[in-house]
C-alpha cells in the first residue's frame, strides 16, 4: 500500500476494528445510537453524499439521506432507479414481530440467522438487523407497501424456508418489487423535492481517494459516453452481489461487481467471496445459449417430490418409470426433513446424482419435481390455487406442462454473501466509503436465510446508515468537499478514459459475453457448490489463462461516445476475471465447509458440511496491493456470546 | 453480416426442442435524430425453447464476429418483472403472446419460415436513444409529480395500527403489479400513458395511507402525464398489451377520481 492513512476502522496497519459498541447485545444498538455523534439539522445540508445503486439498499438510503437534510446524489445504470435487480425478489421480507402470536421474537430471528449462517457472521450486526426489522415492515406499509391482508384487514404472514415460525410478510409472489417500488416512490418524493439529484444510465467506473479517504467517484454517461467525476463527504454503495462472475445465475444480466471491485481496487477489503449460496429450485439451462435462469420458489418443495430415475442415462419418460425404479433420494437420506432439507442440503444433492449420470431432461442436468402425488390426493384445482402461477411460469418457459408431467429442476446461484468488509457503521476499510446491501459482507455470515435478503437491503438503507453516517460526518463539519479540480480527479478520469479506450483497441475476434460464458464454465465447475483444493487449484491456473486471452483477443465494436452495450459488459467482465481469482482463493484457505462453501475434503461421514471452528470461526477481509500480486488475507476474529456454535443436522 | 457460423448450430444440436428459421427485419438507428431503417437478418437453426431476446443475442454474436455494431436493445432480469424489455414485435408491444413480456416470449410461439419485424415502442414521448433503445423517463416525471406517501423514514406507528380491507389490498395489488415497461402507450393509437398513470394512483388511492395526499396527487399526477403523452379515447389496446394484464377499470377510476379532485382541491384551499 502506498498511502499510509489509518481509518478509524484502523484497517490501515491490519488489524481491522469492527467498531462494534461494548455492553450487552440487546442494548448495543440502543446504546450506540445516544453514544454517536449528531449533525445537527442546519448542518446536514452542509455534506454532500454520493449514493451508488438504486435497490432495495440504495434507494432506501438515498431517501432516508436526503430527508434528514444531507445534499445527495445518486446513480443508476438503469434507465429508472424502479429497475433495480431487488425488484425480482419473489418470497417475502422477515420481521420479528410476532403478529402470529407463534413465540418469534427479535432474539429468535437474531439466533436463527446467526445460526443459519453456519456461525459465520458478526452477532451485533446481525442483532441489530432483528431490531429494526420491526421498524421496516412499518416503515413499508406506511409507504403503502401492498402487503398481503387478512380478513380483518391485518398483515398476513407466512413461513417461509423451514423456519418454525411464520414471520415472513409478502406482496404476492412480487415482495421485493413492491419494497422496491416503496423505495423508489420514497426516493421520487426527494428528487420532486429537489433534495436528491438523480443520474440514470450512468455506471460507476471508479472510486476517487485523495489522502486515504473517499471523496468521490468517476462514472461513465452510458448514452453519451462521457466520462465524469463528482465529489462529496461520502460514497456509498448499494450495487448488489456478484453472482453473475458464473454467467448463468438467477440475476439480472446487468448485476455486476463493477463498483465494489474498483472500490477494493482502491483500496477497500473485499470478504469472504467464497460465500455464494445456490438455490435449488431453478429451471435447468435448455441450450447453450441460455442467456440467465430463472428461479422457481422454494415453496414448491412443500408438495412436490423429488427424484431421479435408479438407473444412469435412463432415456424413458418419467410416467414409463415404474416407482420401484425411482430414487427419491432427499427422503431417503433425510426421513425427518425429506424434500425440505435446507438450500444448501438441497443442492449438493442434486448435483451429486446428476454428475453419477442420474440427471434428466435432454440435457441429463435435472432432477424432477413431481407433483403427481398431491395432484392425486387434493386435486388439481387446490394444486393450482396455491401454485398456479409458478406453474404457469414453468410452462411459458418449458413448454412443458407440470400438471401432467413432473417439473425438471437444476440448482443455480441466487445469491453472495460475500463483499466489502464494513465494519458496524457500514464503513468499508476506505473511510468515508461505505456499502450497504448485498454488495457488503455482513449479516448473512455463510448462508442467507430465505427472506432475508431484502430485510437486510432496507434496515442498511432506511435504519443503520443514515444513523452511522452521521457520526463519522460530525468530526468534518466546516471541511469543503474536494474540488473538482483537485488532481485527483484529473487522474482519476484519465484512467478511466484510457481504460474505456483499451477495451476497444484491443481488436480480436471474440465477444464479451464469449469470455463470460467461458468463465463461467470454470467458476461453476471449481467454485460452485462443490470446491476441493485440486479443483480451486486448477482454478487458478485456468481463469488467468483465459484472462490474458480475453486481453489479447476480445473484440469491441463500436465507440466509446454512445451506447454501447458491449463496452459496458468488458469492464464487468474484466473484474469478474479479477473476483473469481479471489473466490479462488478465499476457498482455498478456508479449510472447512460452511454454509455455501462446500469442500468435499471436509465432510462428515454422513456427508454433511464440517466446520472448523477451532481454526476458522472469523472472517477473511483481502486487501488489494496491484494486479501483479495477490491479495493479503487479514481476519476480523468472530466471537458468539450469545448463540452456541453447534453442527446442523437435518436428518 | 457474417453467414451461418458454429454458434447457432451448437445450439440447435443441444435443444430438445425444434428449430426453425427466421428472418428478421430490425429497426436500426444511431440516435435520436438519426434516420433510421429496417435492416434484414436471416436466422437459420433457432432452438424454439430460446426467448425473443436470446435470439437477438445470437444475432449480435455474429454481428460482432463479422466485426459489425451489435443491435442496442433494452433488457435485465429477463424474467418479466424489472420492464426493462420492450420491443414491437410485429406491430404487437411484446409480441402477440398476451401476459407476456419479450423477455418471455419463446420461440416455440413463432413458425417455420416466419418474417419477423422488431422495432422500437414508438410514441413521442419515448424517443428513440439507439436502435431499439428508447427513453422512458417521462414515466420517472409522472411518479415525481405524485406516485408516492409522504411518509419519512422513522415517521410511522406500528403497521397493525392501520388495518387496510382485504379487498382494497387486493385490488391495490392487481394495480401496484405494473412493471412500468411502457407497453401500453406503445400499443396506444394516440400514445397515450392513461393505464401506468392510473395504475399507480389506483394503488395508491384505494388504501387508507394514500388518502390524506389523495386529491393533490391525482391532479399533479394526470397533469404532468399530460404534458408528455395523448390523450385516451377508450381504445383499450393498452389492457390488451399489458404484460400484467393491468385492468382498463383503472382508468375509470382515475378519470372520477380526477373530476372529484378537481372539486376537493378547491375546498381543501378554502375555495368553493
Amino acid at each position: 500500500m502506498a498511502e499510509s492513512h489509518s481509518g478509524p476502522n484502523g484497517a490501515s496497519n491490519g488489524m481491522l476494528d469492527s467498531r462494534v459498541p461494548d455492553g450487552p447485545m440487546a442494548d448495543k444498538w440502543t446504546d450506540h445510537k445516544f453514544s454517536m455523534k449528531l449533525v445537527n439539522p442546519n448542518n446536514k445540508r452542509r455534506f454532500e453524499i454520493i449514493v451508488v445503486g438504486t435497490g432495495l439498499a440504495g434507494a432506501s438510503a438515498a431517501a432516508s439521506l436526503s430527508e434528514l437534510g444531507y445534499r445527495v446524489k445518486v446513480f443508476t445504470f438503469h434507465d429508472s432507479p424502479r429497475r433495480a435487480h431487488s425488484i425480482a425478489a419473489q418470497g417475502g421480507i422477515n420481521a420479528a414481530k410476532n403478529y402470529t402470536n407463534d413465540g418469534d421474537s427479535v432474539h429468535r430471528l437474531f439466533y436463527d440467522t446467526v445460526k443459519g449462517g453456519d456461525y459465520r457472521s458478526r452477532e451485533a450486526n446481525v442483532h441489530r438487523l432483528a431490531e429494526v426489522s420491526l421498524n421496516i415492515i412499518d416503515q413499508c406499509a406506511a409507504q403503502g407497501v401492498p402487503f398481503a391482508r387478512e380478513y380483518g384487514g391485518l398483515l398476513d404472514n407466512r413461513s417461509f424456508g423451514g423456519a418454525q415460525v411464520s414471520r415472513t410478510f409478502y406482496a404476492r409472489g412480487q415482495t421485493g418489487q413492491q419494497l422496491l417500488l416503496g423505495a423508489y416512490q420514497a426516493l421520487a418524493k426527494q428528487v420532486a423535492a429537489g433534495s436528491v439529484e438523480l443520474y440514470t444510465r450512468t455506471e460507476m467506473l471508479d472510486l476517487v481517494t485523495k489522502d486515504g479517504r473517499a471523496c468521490g467517484i468517476v462514472t461513465r454517461d452510458l448514452i453519451s459516453g462521457e466520462i465524469a467525476a463528482h465529489t462529496g463527504h461520502a460514497v456509498v454503495l448499494a450495487t448488489g452481489g456478484y453472482g453473475n462472475v458464473y454467467y448463468l445465475s438467477t440475476n439480472a444480466m446487468a448485476c455486476n461487481v463493477t463498483a465494489a471491485w474498483r472500490a477494493h481496487r482502491r483500496g477497500a477489503y473485499f470478504a469472504n467471496a467464497c460465500y455464494t449460496q445456490i438455490h435449488p429450485t431453478c429451471i435447468p439451462a435448455s441450450d447453450e445459449f441460455q442467456s440467465k435462469l430463472t428461479l422457481m420458489s422454494e415453496s414448491l418443495r412443500n408438495d412436490g417430490r423429488i427424484w431421479v430415475p435408479e438407473a444412469m442415462d435412463d432415456a424413458r419418460s418419467p410416467d414409463r418409470i415404474p416407482e420401484s425404479e425411482r430414487d427419491y433420494y432427499l427422503e431417503r437420506k433425510y426421513p425427518a426433513f425429506g424434500n425440505l432439507v435446507p438450500r444448501d442440503v438441497a443442492s449438493r444433492n442434486a448435483k451429486t446424482v446428476v454428475d453419477q449420470g442420474k440427471g434428466v431432461g435432454p440435457l441429463r442436468n435435472g432432477v424432477y419435481l413431481d407433483f403427481s402425488e398431491v395432484i392425486e390426493r387434493d386435486g388439481r384445482t387446490a394444486v393450482a390455487a396455491k401454485y398456479g402461477n409458478l406453474f404457469d411460469m414453468y410452462e411459458r418457459i418449458t413448454g412443458e406442462n407440470p400438471y401432467a408431467v413432473p417439473m425438471r429442476i437444476y440448482p443455480a446461484i441466487h445469491y453472495t454473501m460475500g463483499g466489502l468488509w464494513v465494519d458496524y457503521h457500514l464503513m468499508t476499510t476506505v473511510p468515508g466509503c461505505y456499502s450497504v446491501g448485498e454488495a457488503n459482507f455482513s449479516d448473512h455470515g455463510a448462508n442467507r436465510l430465505g427472506a432475508s435478503a431484502l430485510m437486510q437491503g432496507l434496515a442498511d438503507g432506511y435504519f443503520v446508515l443514515p444513523y452511522t453516517i452521521g457520526d463519522d460526518l460530525a468530526a468534518r463539519l466546516g471541511e469543503p468537499v474536494v474540488p473538482l479540480s483537485d488532481p485527483v480527479f484529473a487522474q482519476a478520469t484519465s484512467e478511466v478514459t484510457d481504460a474505456t479506450q483499451r477495451f476497444l483497441s484491443i481488436g480480436g475476434t471474440r465477444s464479451v459475453d464469449w469470455f463470460h460464458r467461458e468463465l463461467g464454465k470454470i467458476v461453476w465447475d471449481y467454485i460452485g457448490m462443490e470446491r476441493t483444493s485440486a479443483g480451486l487449484e486448477k482454478a487458478l491456473s485456468e481463469i488467468p489463462a483465459l484472462e490474458a486471452e480475453f486481453w489479447a483477443d476480445l473484440r469491441v465494436p463500436g465507440s466509446g461516445a454512445n451506447l454501447n452495450s458491449s463496452l459496458e459488459k468488458a469492464g464487468r467482465v474484466a473484474d469478474f476475471f479479477e473476483l473469481a481469482k479471489l473466490m479462488a482463493r478465499d476457498a482455498l484457505v478456508r479449510e472447512e465447509s460452511c454454509g455455501g462453501h462446500f469442500r468435499a475434503e471436509h465432510q462428515t461421514p454422513e456427508g454433511e458440511a464440517q466446520r472448523d471452528d477451532e481454526n476458522f470461526a472469523h472472517v477473511a477481509a483481502w486487501e488489494w496491493h496491484s494486479s501483479d500480486t495477490t491479495q493479503t488475507r487479514h481476519v476480523e476474529e468472530l466471537e458468539f456470546e450469545e448463540v452456541a456454535l453447534t453442527q446442523r443436522s437435518y436428518k | 453480416m457474417s453467414g451461418a457460423n458454429g454458434v447457432t448450430s451448437q445450439a440447435s444440436q443441444q435443444s430438445h426442442g425444434g428449430t426453425l428459421s427466421l428472418t428478421l427485419r430490425i429497426w436500426r438507428q444511431d440516435g435520436p435524430d438519426a434516420p433510421g431503417r429496417f435492416h434484414t437478418f436471416d436466422a437459420p437453426n433457432i432452438s424454439e425453447d430460446m426467448s425473443f431476446l436470446e435470439l437477438l443475442d445470437i444475432i449480435n454474436e455474429r454481428l460482432i464476429e463479422g466485426g459489425d455494431v451489435p443491435i442496442e436493445f433494452d433488457h435485465d432480469c429477463r424474467e418479466g418483472i424489472c420492464g426493462m424489455c420492450s420491443l414491437m414485435i410485429n406491430g404487437r408491444a411484446h409480441g402477440h403472446e398476451l401476459a407476456t413480456t419479450t423477455c418471455q416470449l419463446h420461440m416455440r410461439k413463432f413458425t417455420d419460415g416466419d418474417v419477423i419485424t422488431v422495432e422500437p415502442f414508438r410514441a413521442k414521448a419515448f424517443p428513440v436513444v439507439r436502435d431499439l433503445v428508447v427513453d422512458r423517463s417521462s414515466f420517472d416525471r409522472i411518479i415525481e409529480a405524485g406516485g408516492y406517501i409522504s411518509v419519512n423514514t422513522g415517521a410511522v406507528g406500528d403497521a397493525n395500527q392501520t388495518p387496510v380491507p382485504k379487498q382494497a389490498a387486493d385490488t391495490s395489488m392487481d394495480a401496484a403489479a405494473c412493471i412500468g415497461c411502457g407497453a401500453c402507450v406503445a400499443a396506444c393509437p394516440n400514445s397515450a400513458a392513461q393505464l401506468f398513470t392510473s395504475a399507480k394512483l389506483a394503488h395508491l388511492n384505494l388504501i387508507p395511507q394514500g388518502q390524506p395526499q389523495r386529491w393533490e396527487r391525482t391532479e399533479a399526477m394526470v397533469e404532468t402525464m399530460e404534458q408528455f403523452f395523448g390523450s385516451c379515447t377508450n381504445h383499450g389496446e393498452c389492457t390488451e398489451a399489458c404484460p400484467k394484464e393491468i385492468s382498463l377499470d383503472f382508468i375509470a377510476f382515475m378519470n372520477r377520481d380526477y373530476v372529484k379532485a378537481k372539486i376537493k382541491n378547491r375546498k381543501l384551499t378554502g375555495q368553493s
